[in-house]
């Protein structure tokens, strides 16, 4: 991190002030996801440190209370329903899109991206209006079908991302040597887009996962999703159960981040755009 | 030997079965372009289903709105002939006790008592009791009797109440949502300051939303920079900090600054030991401990954590693409380093900054669920208010006609992001 040599006074000044600025930000950016994990040991019920003990209490509630473990299983169920339906839905989409220009293209693609872009209070409202004519309110296939429509954005954003620098010669190579059209998706397309369809299908289960609008009108009271318990349980009185609850997210999403960039480096790999 | 006997010579090319190259070509074309569609078919009409024609028939309600014309429907009629000036005729009475004896029967009165005092306060308990004294009223002349039951029958305002929300479409809640009211004579004015709170809750909208934008832009361009030009093996564990907030959910991000936030929390603390509580004292902004939790500053706060990700991502994509040549060109051609970096650097980085803040307009625009829950009564963005409208008010032309503006502001900024970016190069991760 030497500052080079030719640097002028001022140049050196500015290069230590950005790091600063920098490292300042980025502390900004982690620290409250930390801040939060240690309190979850509490053994009291605030939020405050230094802590007077430590306790797995919270942790204690969060699994075996049935109101916290029956909201993570609906969560799951949810969230890996919603994540099929999205990836199947959207991948075909995004070949459609990348084969070949049709009318109005680009205003379709505009409509099938906008679930990303509303607003999701009128996404909620519009949709618990319309699926109450069709009785599919406090349903859980009413849950799911809305999520499909929220996160099918972002598998046909990156699907599309990586079909953009996918080799078209090579379906037209498998058909011209005797394969059938899904042979040539499932034998050829599939093996060298599936990167872009993981981060898909990862990106669809974190919007349901960590959806709270939707449900919060859509779902019936017994049938709640954690993010919906935590939304309620904020609202109506504080338990440090939340932050335990947090912290087991914070570590699912870390977990999700480390497989997408596993994804990301082992795509780059193949491409031989490999780093260091 | 019959088939290229049949083709004529007249040097256009053919493909084998003897058609015209250019032909089959387009037929190629055709059919390329129909199994595309084909692809696209089930993920469009789902869409189309699921989401579009839920919002359509949502927004609908802003301007439809039948309670008064279904269920006073021969008062509807007899008032068109009214003048609008004096106390309406004895048959417009007539045709209201009739109107609210069924009314009474099937239970409205609640609901028509609700949609008339939209637009006069105070009616909905009169309307309720007219009701239920109306049953005892069986013959005419019916005027004086329904004056009698409550004064309110006896104003001419009330009758032009009834009578502009005849229609089954009305203009009156998207109206004053913008502060805005119809008079009886159908001119369009603004409401008294007193009632005036619309407008600012739209412009509290776009005000916070604009300073959380500035403010993920002046945290988030040094870092983008900084990991753009960064060594591989440097950058990608910077990057650690960026995207694992990025992809922790928004309700835990918010839930942990309401932790922080609390009052005497993790937040106070550390503003009390860097010395900020007491200087912030010293210069008079504050007065003893900060009372952070429920206020403005942990909105957006909260808000610029949030959305710091989604300005400096697209930023850093474009930054990557710059070659470090630039600068060393603008230096050795005598530019002083603040100077290049103005008139070099950062006019390339501009479509990255157009891309990054649009987005974060956009879905700050829409922010319900941190104004909820780390924010005091004052804080509530527009999406608050529609939650409020249905679960609290269930007032559903009010909804939908907020839903309307706030629906109008994202819409155009969607264009114009479509129009500067591209939706089809959005990046994410």
């Amino acid at each position: 991190m030497a500052v080079p040599a030719y640097y002028t006074r001022g140049e050196t000044v500015m290069y230590y002030a950005v790091r600063v600025f920098v490292a300042l930000v980025l502390l900004f950016l982690i620290s409250p996801i930390l801040a939060v994990m240690p309190l979850s040991f509490n053994s009291e019920s605030f939020f405050t440190y230094p802590m007077p003990g430590f306790s797995l209490k919270w942790y204690e509630d969060f699994f075996f209370n049935p109101r916290w473990s029956g909201a993570v299983k609906m969560s799951f169920l949810v969230a890996i329903a919603t994540t099929i339906l999205a990836t199947a839905l959207g991948t075909l989409a995004a070949l459609g899109l990348a084969r070949a220009n049709f009318p109005a293209k680009a205003t379709i693609m505009a409509i099938l991206i906008s679930p990303m872009i509303v607003p999701v209070i009128i996404s909620a409202v519009g949709m618990f209006k319309f699926y109450a004519a069709m009785d599919l309110v406090g349903t859980r296939l009413g849950i799911i079908l809305a999520h499909t429509a929220l996160a099918t954005p972002f598998v046909v954003i990156t699907v599309t991302a990586t079909l953009s620098s996918f080799d078209k010669t090579l379906m037209r190579a498998g058909a011209s040597c005797g394969a059938a059209p899904h042979t040539v998706f499932f034998k050829v397309v599939m093996p060298l887009i599936l990167p872009g369809m993981i981060s898909g299908a990862l990106f669809a289960f974190v919007t349901s996962f960590d959806e709270v609008i939707v449900v919060l009108f859509l779902a019936s009271p017994e049938d709640r999703t954690l993010p919906l318990q935590m939304f309620s349980g904020i609202r109506e009185m504080i338990s440090p159960t939340i932050t335990a609850a947090a912290t087991v997210l914070v570590l699912i999403s870390t977990a999700m981040l480390i497989t997408l960039e596993m994804l990301r480096r082992r795509s780059e790999r193949l491409r031989g755009v490999a780093p260091n | 030997m019959a088939m290229a006997q049949a083709l004529p010579n007249d040097g256009v090319m053919r493909a084998a079965d003897g058609t015209p190259l250019k032909v089959a070509l387009a037929r190629a074309e055709r059919r390329e372009k129909l199994k595309a569609m084909a692809l696209v078919l089930p993920l469009f009409a789902f869409i189309i289903f699921s989401f579009v024609i839920p919002i359509i028939i949502m927004l609908y309600n802003a301007v439809y709105d039948p309670d008064v014309a279904e269920n006073m429907p021969q008062t509807v009629v007899a008032l068109k002939a009214w003048d609008g000036k004096d106390v309406p005729s004895e048959e417009v009475f007539a045709a209201f006790v009739a109107d609210m004896k069924e009314a009474q029967k099937n239970k409205q009165t609640a609901l028509i008592g609700k949609r008339l005092n939209y637009e006069m306060s105070g009616i909905r308990s009169k309307v309720v009791a007219t009701g239920r004294k109306v049953a005892t009223l069986d013959q005419a002349p019916y005027r004086e009797a329904v004056i009698g039951i409550d004064k309110v029958w006896g104003e001419p305002e009330t009758w032009a109440t009834i009578k502009r929300s005849s229609s089954n479409y009305t203009p009156f809640y998207v109206l004053s949502m913008l502060d805005l009211r119809q008079n009886p004579d159908g001119s369009i004015e603004n409401v008294p300051p007193d009632r005036a709170i619309y407008k600012s809750i739209l412009v509290r909208t776009l005000g916070i939303s604009l300073l959380v934008t500035v403010l993920t832009l002046v945290l988030g361009y040094p870092v983008a920079y900084l990991l753009a030009t960064s060594p591989q093996r440097t950058a990608s564990i910077l990057m650690i900090f960026v995207l694992l907030p990025f992809w922790t959910s928004l309700l835990v991000r918010t839930t942990a600054w309401m932790v922080l936030m609390t009052d005497g929390g993790v937040f106070a603390g550390l503003m009390h030991f860097t010395g900020v509580t007491w200087f912030l004292n010293l210069v008079g902004l504050l007065n003893g401990e900060p009372e952070l939790f429920k206020t403005r500053f942990a909105t957006v706060v909260a808000m610029t954590h949030i959305q710091l990700p989604f300005t400096l991502l697209p930023i850093y994509s474009v930054m990557k693409t710059i070659s470090p040549t630039y600068m060393r060109a603008a230096k050795s051609l005598g530019g002083t380093p603040f100077y290049s970096f103005l008139r070099v650097y950062v006019p390339q980085t501009l479509p990255g900054v157009a891309a990054g803040c649009l987005l974060t307009f956009i879905l700050c625009l829409g922010y319900y669920i941190t104004p909820a829950i780390v924010g005091g009564p004052t804080d509530q963005m527009i999406s608050g208010f529609i939650e409020r409208a249905i679960n609290s008010e269930n007032n559903w032309g009010k909804a939908s006609a907020l839903g309307v503006i706030l629906l109008t502001a994202t819409l155009i900024l969607y264009y114009v992001y479509n129009k500067l970016v591209g939706i089809d190069r959005m990046k994410l991760g």
